[in-house]
């Protein structure tokens, strides 16, 4: 039986935002529950981080340290700022810089062995998330973050699979990261923009996953298998892998989400 | 069940809800007298699906539920066509690309009906039917301009990149109509992204790259003037007021059109999409 007070707190909160076409409250809360399997990207979500990138280990401790610290940005880094379509932007750019800073240096430091097919798409990457980088920069004007310093000491750029390995992280990590932020941008036209720079992401995850494994363009580790829903991640799982390879933190206090 | 407690609550903060919940009192009586016959797992939904509608807004913006039949019947027409040729078997798909490729977007697509169905059905809507197509795009006679698409592996695959493309354009449409809905905006969106990993791995399959990349008056790559109206606008340089091409890019000052295109995907209005598949691949 379902316990009336759980019921009534539901309908007292769905009063508070009405019924119209954009926001079904109520739905939400049942959906997270029991339909849309809205968790269903972070059980699984920081096994990217161990595709031969990162330690695990690392992250548990700073989830640790989280817990006794005030939720102040570290000296060494950035927070997103106010909640607002600029924190989510400004998440996008911070992405986007280590992004392009990832495939600048596979580009000026080729593995070994790499194929003339291999640098021609490598190479459109990195002017793909260069140009990401440079429209974020430019649309957001002053209210740009500062630019980010990555550190990138533990991959291997000389090696294949390391170097794929983690451009499969960035790209998988990029789409669920705009997946999962979408719902939080509050301007259609962001929004759309927002929707443009996705899929592009996802096209170069699903060459990237080919390349290490031909036909694994929208496998399980991804995708949920029983209702093939890419996964999504919130901005504090994403930062937390973002910034092992940053050296400049970026923390998103108000979204629940300080750097340690 | 406590159902009449909830009406009471809710009439504390708003005295009319009796008079918006007129016409469902048949609705209650059903769901009081159904008892232990619902399951009681679902029977909150039933009570948002009597609330939602008693509460819906007339505008002229789609709803949600609309978006949704929408997204559902682009994915009937893709889970046809995908079954249409796995159908076929080796005579239409070589065995490797069937295992490596055919058989989990043929799946991701079923899987996509099934959760759109699923969801519509949740928020109290009812899912279209599916339309009659016509995969040769013939409008109904099956001999259309791709005449040869169950038949010939080459117009099959040229077939499927165009509708996961199109695919892509349609969904990146609909997100401005389900803003800061966190869960439908979020499958949605979640969609979109497995819809572009289809469309990047047959594009590679077919020898181009994963992305489109289009020239300054031209948005179509794909060589099939057939299909310049699914791919029209992918020409766009100008996002968000600024013309990318000023920006400067990895090697210079500018960046070419050829990058400022394949960077970022362009959307399709459903008007836009049901003009380009009513009366060749959705049978009017």
């Amino acid at each position: 039986m379902v316990k009336p007070m759980r019921l009534i707190g539901r309908i007292s909160y769905t009063k508070q935002t009405n019924y119209n076409s954009k926001n079904f409250s109520f739905m939400k809360t049942e959906s997270q529950e029991n339909i849309l399997q809205a968790n269903m990207a972070r059980r699984s979500f920081l096994r990217y981080a161990g595709v031969g990138v990162a330690s695990v280990g690392l992250l548990a401790t700073a989830a640790c340290h989280k817990d006794h610290q005030a939720p102040t940005p570290p000296a060494n880094g950035v927070d997103l700022g106010a909640k607002n379509d600029f924190a989510i932007l400004n998440y996008a750019y911070a992405l986007e810089q280590l992004e392009a800073a990832f495939y600048l240096q596979v580009a000026a430091t080729p593995y070994s062995g790499i194929t003339s097919a291999e640098t021609a798409l490598l190479t459109d990457i990195r002017d793909h998330e260069v140009l990401h980088r440079e429209f974020f920069k430019a649309a957001l004007g002053s209210k740009a973050i500062q630019d980010l310093t990555p550190d990138f000491s533990s991959i291997d750029f000389s090696n294949r699979a390391k170097v794929l390995a983690a451009a499969k992280a960035f790209e998988d990590t990029g789409v669920t990261a705009y997946d999962g932020a979408g719902y939080l941008i509050a301007d259609a036209n962001y929004l759309l923009i927002a929707g443009k720079i996705v899929s592009v992401e996802a096209r170069h995850a699903a060459l990237i996953s080919n390349l290490i494994l031909p036909g694994s363009f929208a496998a399980s580790d991804v995708s949920d298998p029983a209702t093939s829903l890419n996964k999504s991640a919130s901005i504090p799982e994403v930062l937390k892998i973002a910034n092992m390879f940053l050296k400049t933190k970026v923390s998103a206090v108000n979204y629940g989400y300080t750097a340690s | 069940m406590n159902l009449l407690n909830i009406i009471e609550e809710i009439e504390n903060v708003d005295p009319e809800v009796y008079g918006r919940l007129s016409q469902r009192r048949d609705v209650i009586k059903n769901i009081t007298s159904f008892g232990s016959k619902v399951a009681i797992a679902a029977l909150p939904f039933a009570v948002g699906t009597m609330f939602k509608k008693a509460y819906a807004q007339s505008t002229t913006a789609p709803s949600v539920i609309d978006v949704l039949n929408y997204a559902l019947t682009l994915e009937y027409l893709e889970s046809a066509f995908y079954n249409a040729g796995k159908a076929k078997g080796t005579a239409l798909i070589p065995a490797d690309a069937a295992s490596k490729y055919f058989n989990q977007v043929t799946t991701d697509e079923n899987n996509h009906v099934t959760f759109l169905t699923a969801v519509i059905k949740q928020l109290g809507g009812t899912p279209v039917t599916s339309p009659k197509f016509d995969l040769t795009g013939g409008g109904g006679n099956n001999n259309g301009p791709f005449a040869d698409v169950l038949t010939n592996y080459s117009t099959f695959l040229a077939v499927a990149q165009v509708f996961e493309d199109t695919g892509v354009r349609a969904y990146k449409g609909q997100a401005g109509f389900l803003l800061n809905n966190q869960v439908v905006l979020t499958a949605a969106l979640s969609i979109h992204a497995v819809e572009a990993r289809h469309a990047s791995a047959i594009r590679q399959i077919r020898g181009l790259t994963p992305w489109i990349t289009s020239t300054a008056t031209l948005g179509n790559d794909t060589k099939i003037s057939l299909v310049d109206g699914n791919y029209d606008g992918e020409q766009n340089v100008t996002q968000g007021g600024v013309d990318v091409t000023t920006l400067k890019s990895a090697t210079g000052s500018t960046t070419s059109v050829a990058v400022a295109t394949a960077a970022f995907d362009e959307a399709l209005s459903s008007d836009q999409v049901l003009k380009l598949l009513s009366g060749s691949f959705i049978v009017k």
